[in-house]
């Protein structure tokens, strides 16, 4: 077993800590809001979402940024407990881009 | 049924080097390491079974245990420096050995 | 590194500009709320309970505990109960301690594993706290993390670094900064900025600039 890609404290290589903030999208405030009513309704656990992330491929987790790793592990647990399929999720998202006009 | 608390406030642990796939909330660094206990936080369910859709039982006690920092990185760290991390009951183990050095 | 990358992004884009996974979040919304998994007020109640949450309760209870030695020991003694005390609801923390700074003691927390931060209390973490720079280096150089921060201590202050790696969620209760003795309450928690309370820096100083 190797070390996982998340369990990364007092590994070398880091650098300055950048101390600027950025103002929440929408997207990541919509994120932040399902993945913590998906808790209150008992729909899935902290724990699991740790999981899925730590079960990401682990190229992506060092490239995604921090919402969109939680889409990503909120997406592979709705799956995973068969709530969703990727297939409904494609199908939603094409009828969406249609309508945000696609270039 | 819950564990009996195996470790009190004070004793010397040593963190099992463990190495098997699944949820694991002990980080890689601390594994192997030894500090003593500082304190006791109580019983909580198993995160490494929640993460799969359990439930997490039979609860296990968490502790907060102590570290020198250098004992921790191997080397020299301002030497009254400390790392504390919560870890679970079943990833401690008590040390053998007596260590002159390590004064909490 | 990516976090970074958001700075520029103070506005929203159109949404077809968006990332892969920020678009599905949106569908993944709707979806949930057609099949009755979450309802829209479910997430509405969300955004609202996140607004509410901002690193001004803490400094409101960092005040008074510094004004206040009786509440202070209930801070230290039942965090929860003393938020409540407050009009604080910090129902949703399992654990909650306080860690106390003295002259001789400093402590700072990190979540090396995710990024592990009292949200009831504080609000969402800065985005330095969840990035893997932070998360590598607190653990190992703490002071280095503390100097780039603009705190720099002798040898002889004891480092004490938190891994927040269970349900216990730490908020450091920092050290009064001297010359504010007989200060309100509303001018002492101007002092406790939300970094002091995660430990990488004391609270500002008493002089004004």
């Amino acid at each position: 077993m190797a070390r996982g890609h998340h369990d990364i404290g007092g590994l070398p290589g880091a650098g300055p800590i950048d101390q600027s903030e950025h103002t929440l999208s929408d997207w990541e405030i919509l994120a932040d809001a399902v993945n913590q009513a998906l808790g209150a309704r008992g729909v899935k656990r902290t724990d699991e979402m740790r999981r899925a992330r730590e079960e990401m491929d682990s190229a992506a987790y060092r490239d995604m940024t921090y919402y969109e790793r939680w889409i990503a592990s909120i997406e592979a647990i709705l799956i995973e407990k068969k709530i969703l399929t990727k297939e409904e999720i494609d199908r939603k998202l094409s009828q969406f881009e249609s309508k945000w006009g696609e270039p | 049924m819950n564990s009996a608390t195996q470790f009190k406030p004070g004793d010397r642990v040593t963190v099992k080097f463990q190495d098997r796939p699944g949820h694991l909330r002990t980080p890689w660094y601390i594994r192997g390491k030894s500090g003593w206990i500082e304190q006791v936080h109580g019983e909580f369910r198993n995160p490494e079974s929640l993460a799969f859709g359990h439930d997490g039982l039979p609860k296990k006690t968490l502790y907060l245990v102590a570290f020198n920092q250098s004992d921790v990185w191997g080397r020299t760290a301002a030497p009254k420096d400390k790392l504390l991390v919560d870890i679970y009951e079943h990833w401690l183990e008590s040390s053998a050995q007596e260590r002159e050095e390590c004064e909490p | 590194m990516s976090d970074a990358g958001n700075a520029e992004h103070g506005h929203d884009h159109p949404k077809h500009e968006l990332s892969h996974y920020a678009k599905r979040i949106y569908a993944i919304r709707d979806l949930l709320i057609e099949k009755g998994v979450i309802t829209e007020k479910d997430i509405q109640c969300q955004i609202e309970y996140q607004e509410a949450r901002s690193p001004a309760n803490g400094a409101n209870l960092v005040a008074r505990a510094w004004g206040d030695a009786a509440f202070k020991g209930r801070l230290i003694a039942d965090p929860k109960s003393a938020c409540a005390e407050m009009g604080i609801d910090a129902t949703a923390i399992n654990e909650f301690v306080v860690l106390e700074n003295t002259e001789s003691v400093r402590h700072m927390v990190v979540c090396t594993l995710c990024s592990c931060y009292p949200r009831p209390i504080l609000g969402r973490p800065p985005d330095w706290y969840k990035s893997f720079n932070y998360r590598q280096r607190a653990v190992v150089d703490p002071r280095s993390v503390m100097r780039e921060f603009g705190l720099n201590l002798p040898d002889d202050v004891e480092v004490r670094v938190h891994d927040s790696t269970a349900d216990i969620r730490y908020l450091i209760l920092p050290l009064r900064p001297k010359g504010t003795e007989n200060w309100s309450e509303a001018d002492l928690a101007k002092l406790v900025t939300r970094d002091s309370m995660i430990g990488v820096m004391d609270p500002l100083d008493a002089i004004p600039e």
